[in-house]
């Protein structure tokens, strides 16, 4: 009886969610403070649309680091890939929507495969640091400017031609919130599908303890390498709609920060839990987008300076925020009431543990803890 | 060896927890002063387990009771600035370090008895500058061993101190450990009943992460059937 | 040929920075096991203590002496930093690897946006003493001499580091910690204050750096610090964790890698050069030069 009532509620849970979401554009509700218009105007529904947008892109991440235990410091390069791809080949290569989804999607494919068989060879910290690396490379790449192609500091302004009439335009707004909402809800349900399928199981298995999935005759590489790749697909599909919402490519998805993020999202949410990272990555977004208008309000620019210049820094209060996050609530929004950091983070010593079997003095005593 | 009234080691309801498992389940024994006890049981009983709770190494749960004060709260060490001396089961010498370097590491305060060390183990003497991760097996033991003796520990906890060594080395261990009983207090694990029985007073027998038998050592390895029931092992090997 | 000078010279200049920062990272991660995201931070705050103890300073005495001076401002408060994150963040979190890396994270990033918050993204020009934008002819090529200054205070703390290992006993601490900081603690040793005293050493050498790269870069700006903490890590990495003289080792070479390829080749090549060789270590020694992950 109870585990047929949980399965309803897994099914209905979701659904009213993201119904509900989907009818947003149509209220015409006035929320002061925490929006500056009605939740069916332009601006409100942008900032809800990166919201939701961040939301899938921290799901993707998640099922990296919360899932599978992977502490990928590079996550936001395969993001930026679906950015600048995107821009570039609309704008600069002059292709149309079709040719460049297919080949955003054969590179998004390609992309991860290569790197993260490469990245995979090695574990825990050293496998952060190459991801760090590459995600580095593509900074530098972005910087550099080849060609002219990435528009170094100001990035590529995107041609809307080859795009449907119904994404162009401040008015439709609300049609780039429904893509956004729908790329949500499919890394949503791509993410809900994955782990519970039996690949998946061996990722969270693999979080917990890779040792014993080894001698289980399951060959952990081959499973973070479907982990990595579908991880960082999810991610450059997120980047294409990233590029159609805001009309171009900018410097920062693909800076160090920015994987930082999602790496804050995540945690902020809850790892490796069903509503955590998008949950934490709404959140997030929400914060990062009107903290500066917090900061130009009139009760924060009424302050001494030495508390109006650090609260007008959004990543300064972020930053803050998640220090506070990490001492009180490690296991995240989501995991609130439950033994939150035993499922969320626990799992993830493995990742950054020193040394791997470093004698048994010093691994004992720290799985006592 | 005589064994005084007075109780040096109390343990008492001890429940330690590894990786989801229960692994000492209420344990409680106690460890007489100036006597040398030997933890028994079978792989995987508990028995390193113990050491390393009452070292604080594992969080616990229950008493540890050492010379009137409870340390079962105690950071590690704490503990061992309280007068305790551990040699682990691999014996853990800082291979990087030279032989030296690891006996300076463990001077406490002043009164380092260097002589008493070298008395004992002449070689770590010659080899002084060498890195203990060239030391073969036997050297190492004997490193951990000194390096445990180098100050006035009131206890002496040994994890397997004849673990893989070979016969000669053996009794060249138990020789060091005999001289440290006449000192110190020792609380010792060991699977070579031959040790047990030069050198222990009193044993405690783990089964399940519980005391399933305590007292004195000579009745408990006379008795071939215990023996058998709680360690497994054939007359012959208790000899 | 007198380029290949000048090349080699800025190189190992550019090395000595971050084996300034990745001397600290290794320290730090071989003891503790805490993956510091927040030393590139500890560099900006320093680097930008000192430039506000040179604007404070202005008039007094020479311009070498309010360097000086002003350096010395700028290590205090590196270490100062340094010593209060451990202390009121790191060790509440004793043996939660994954939350200290974490709260690294959160800090490093609060720090980078107060500093830019409060003296905004612009780089800000660095008192230099005229000496070190003179330059000196070594072999034909004109090296500025900030390059020697650079390259002698890495050299001075990578032998004030050997010597802190070989002859005190908090270095021997350290280097056994570095191997099992467990049993450290089972001779009865409290590692923690050795935790304190690396955390501060590692403050100290990222705002040395900070510092030395006002001056090679001719100012600072908030976001020197993340730009260089990257290259660190790599050098890290690539030297082995734990492993001051791999460390050393790798600057050098990722140091001299980037000048040439970003000259002979092209601008930028450089540094994706050293992301690639990073990968090929990786690869065929996971260890690092050092070769065991966790060694010295």
């Amino acid at each position: 009886m109870r585990a047929w009532s949980g399965r309803i509620l897994s099914v209905a849970v979701p659904l009213a969610v993201f119904g509900f979401l989907a009818l947003v554009p149509t209220f015409s509700v006035d929320i002061p403070r925490l929006f500056d218009g009605p939740l069916d105007t332009p601006g409100t529904l942008q900032i809800l649309a990166l919201c939701l947008l961040f939301g899938g892109v921290a799901m993707s991440y998640d099922l990296l680091f919360g899932y599978t235990g992977l502490l990928s410091f590079g996550h936001a390069l395969y993001f930026a890939i679906g950015v600048y791809l995107t821009a570039i080949g609309l704008t600069k290569w002059e292709w149309s929507l079709p040719k460049t989804l297919l080949v955003v999607a054969a590179v998004g494919l390609v992309a991860p495969l290569v790197l993260g068989a490469v990245s995979l060879r090695v574990g825990g910290i050293a496998f952060a640091m190459v991801t760090l690396a590459f995600a580095q490379a593509g900074t530098v790449l972005v910087a550099k400017n080849p060609d002219g192609l990435t528009g170094a500091e100001e990035g590529v302004f995107l041609n809307v031609d080859p795009l449907p009439e119904f994404f162009i335009g401040v008015f439709n707004m609300k049609n780039l919130y429904w893509l956004t909402l729908g790329y949500a809800i499919v890394v949503f349900v791509v993410v809900r599908w994955a782990v519970a399928s039996s690949p998946g199981r061996v990722w969270q298995a693999v979080r917990e303890n890779e040792l014993r999935v080894e001698v289980l005759g399951l060959r952990p590489f081959s499973h973070k390498l479907m982990a990595f790749v579908l991880a960082s697909f999810l991610a450059t599909a997120g980047g294409v709609v990233y590029a159609i919402l805001i009309g171009g490519a900018t410097p920062e998805v693909a800076s160090a920060n920015f994987t930082l993020s999602l790496l804050i999202m995540v945690v902020l949410g809850g790892a490796g839990m069903r509503w955590g990272a998008l949950l934490g990555g709404i959140l997030y977004t929400y914060l990062d987008q009107r903290l500066p208008a917090l900061a130009s309000s009139e009760q924060v620019q009424d302050l001494p300076r030495v508390f109006r210049t650090p609260l007008s820094e959004p990543l300064f209060v972020l930053g803050v925020l998640f220090i506070l996050l990490v001492f009180f609530l490690p296991g995240g929004i989501a995991g609130i009431g439950r033994r939150g950091r035993r499922r969320g983070l626990r799992a993830l010593e493995e990742a950054v543990k020193p040394g791997g079997a470093r004698g048994g003095v010093v691994d004992e005593a720290e799985a006592g803890a | 060896m005589s064994a005084s009234e007075k109780t040096l080691l109390r343990v008492e309801d001890l429940d330690v927890f590894l990786g989801g498992s229960h692994v000492l389940q209420g344990m409680s024994f106690d460890v007489p002063e100036g006597s040398v006890t030997a933890l028994l049981g079978r792989n995987g009983v508990g028995k390193t387990t113990t050491i390393r709770a009452i070292m604080g190494l594992s969080a616990r749960r229950g008493r540890v009771v050492f010379a009137e004060s409870d340390i079962a709260r105690e950071r590690t060490d704490r503990i061992v600035r309280r007068g305790v001396g551990y040699v682990p089961e691999d014996r853990e010498v800082f291979g990087s370090l030279t032989v030296d370097e690891n006996f300076r590491l463990a001077e406490r305060n002043g009164s380092a008895r260097y002589d008493l060390v070298y008395s004992l183990f002449p070689e770590l003497r010659e080899r002084g500058g060498q890195r203990a991760g060239t030391l073969s097996g036997g050297q190492q033991q004997m490193l951990a061993i000194g390096r445990a003796l180098l100050n006035e520990n009131r206890l002496l906890l040994i994890d397997e101190p004849t673990k893989g060594l070979a016969p000669l080395l053996v009794t060249e261990v138990a020789k060091a450990l005999e001289k440290a009983a006449e000192i110190t207090t020792v609380l010792f694990v060991e699977q070579n009943l031959g040790v047990v029985r030069r050198l222990a007073d009193q044993v405690v027998v783990l089964d399940q992460g519980r005391v399933v038998h305590a007292g004195s050592a000579k009745a408990f390895l006379d008795d071939p059937e215990a023996v058998r029931r709680y360690l497994g092992v054939s007359k012959a090997e208790a000899a | 040929m007198s380029t290949w000078v000048l090349l080699t010279i800025t190189g190992l200049g550019l090395g000595a920075m971050y084996f300034l920062i990745a001397s600290g990272l290794s320290l730090i991660y071989g003891l503790m096991g805490v993956l510091n995201f927040a030393h590139g931070a500890f560099l900006t705050v320093g680097a930008y203590a000192s430039w506000w103890a040179q604007g404070k300073l202005d008039g007094i005495g020479s311009i070498p002496l309010r360097f000086l001076l002003a350096a010395l401002v700028g290590l205090a408060v590196g270490a100062l930093i340094a010593v209060l994150t451990e202390l009121v963040l790191i060790r509440p979190l004793y043996q939660r690897h994954i939350e200290q890396v974490l709260v690294t994270v959160g800090l490093g990033l609060a720090l980078t946006a107060l500093v830019a918050g409060i003296w905004t993204q612009t780089q800000q020009v660095y008192l230099t003493p005229t000496w070190l934008t003179e330059t000196t002819s070594v072999f034909g090529a004109q090296i500025p001499n900030d390059r020697f200054v650079e390259i002698g205070a890495a050299v001075a703390v990578l032998l004030g580091l050997l010597a802190f290992f070989r002859y005190t006993r908090y270095g021997l601490i350290v280097r056994a910690g570095v191997e099992n900081r467990a049993m450290v603690m089972a001779l009865g040793i409290d590692v923690r204050k050795a935790f304190t005293l690396v955390f501060a050493m590692g403050g100290v050498a990222a705002a040395l750096a900070g510092i030395l790269s006002g001056v090679y870069f001719g100012g600072i700006d908030p976001a020197r610090g993340t730009h260089l903490l990257i290259y660190a890590f790599i050098v890290v990495v690539i030297g082995g964790l734990g492993s001051i003289l791999g460390s050393a080792a790798a600057a050098v070479i990722v140091g001299l890698m980037q000048q040439y390829a970003n000259y002979y080749a092209s601008s930028g090549i450089g540094d994706i050069a050293v992301i690639l060789l990073l990968a090929v270590v990786l690869l065929v020694r996971p260890g690092g030069l050092s070769g065991r992950e966790v060694a010295h």
